[in-house]
């Protein structure tokens, strides 16, 4: 399981930088992804399978197809031909990462057990006790600025009817 | 201590500071906003190994209001983006740092 949480500190790590470094948003989109990824299979290594699954979920899944929503929109730069960024190169290095990452999960979940000594895994149930208990009004609070943030995204977002659009 | 608590903070100190570079270094709107992702991503490592070296949920909980701050940050500056876009043509940041009416 340490050796699990090792793989996975360093995928996410070099992704990051790969991520920093590419020159185009969408490679550096991809690089991104795997890197959430990564931190999802370290908070398994934690104790932390509830919030490994939310990180899949929200942020490698929500916010990520936000984020290709708006590159889409953007329609980025004359080098975004398919055969460009279509080509194995541009892929491949993400494809490889996530294979570690899947590799990873495999095993550790073929190893059921307690996830290594020192560590507890604290189950979700416990979480929601605390969310729902001590942290109540911080819920409702979270549930305002999501709220304040829909409408935010939707007053800006909006297009103004005058101006000419490209 | 086991491996994975004590290495939990230096990871994440680490994906930080790759993150806070790429704010500071790179000039595309949307690879910055990537940048802060990340930052705050970190952040939530560093509160969910807390949780872990104790045994406690409330590092992931604080973990949870991390995943919710980035959703609704992302969704304004995403929204940001496209009027700037659509403003100033363009989504280089220091072409962006005028802020004249």
């Amino acid at each position: 399981m340490i050796a699990a949480f090792y793989a996975a500190a360093a995928v996410a790590v070099l992704s990051t930088l790969l991520m920093v470094t590419r020159p185009s948003v969408v490679h550096a989109l991809l690089y991104l992804i795997v890197s959430l990824l990564g931190t999802a299979v370290m908070f398994l290594a934690l104790g932390a399978p509830f919030l490994a699954a939310l990180e899949v979920i929200i942020y490698a899944g929500a916010v990520m197809v936000l984020f290709v929503f708006v590159v889409m929109m953007l329609n980025l730069g004359p080098s975004s031909s398919h055969a460009d960024w279509l080509s194995p190169r541009a892929w491949a290095g993400p494809a490889l990462l996530a294979a570690v990452l899947g590799i990873e999960l495999l095993w550790i979940l073929a190893s059921a057990g307690p996830p290594s000594e020192g560590v507890r895994a604290i189950a979700p149930a416990r979480v929601a006790e605390s969310l729902f208990g001590t942290y109540l009004i911080a819920v409702e609070l979270g549930s305002m600025l999501l709220a304040a943030g829909i409408l935010g995204a939707y007053h800006l977002g909006r297009r103004e009817t005058g101006r000419a659009r490209r | 201590m086991s491996g994975q608590i004590a290495l939990g903070l230096p990871v994440a100190a680490v994906l930080f500071a790759i993150g806070l570079a790429g704010v500071l270094v790179r000039r595309n709107v949307v690879v910055v906003l990537m940048s802060i992702e990340v930052m705050l991503n970190a952040g939530g490592l560093a509160f969910v190994t807390a949780g872990a070296r104790w045994g406690l949920p409330d590092g992931q909980v604080a973990m949870l209001f991390v995943l919710a701050v980035a959703a609704a940050e992302v969704s304004v500056g995403l929204a940001l983006v496209l009027r700037v876009r659509d403003a100033f043509d363009t989504l280089d940041t220091d072409e962006v740092s005028r802020m004249r009416g």
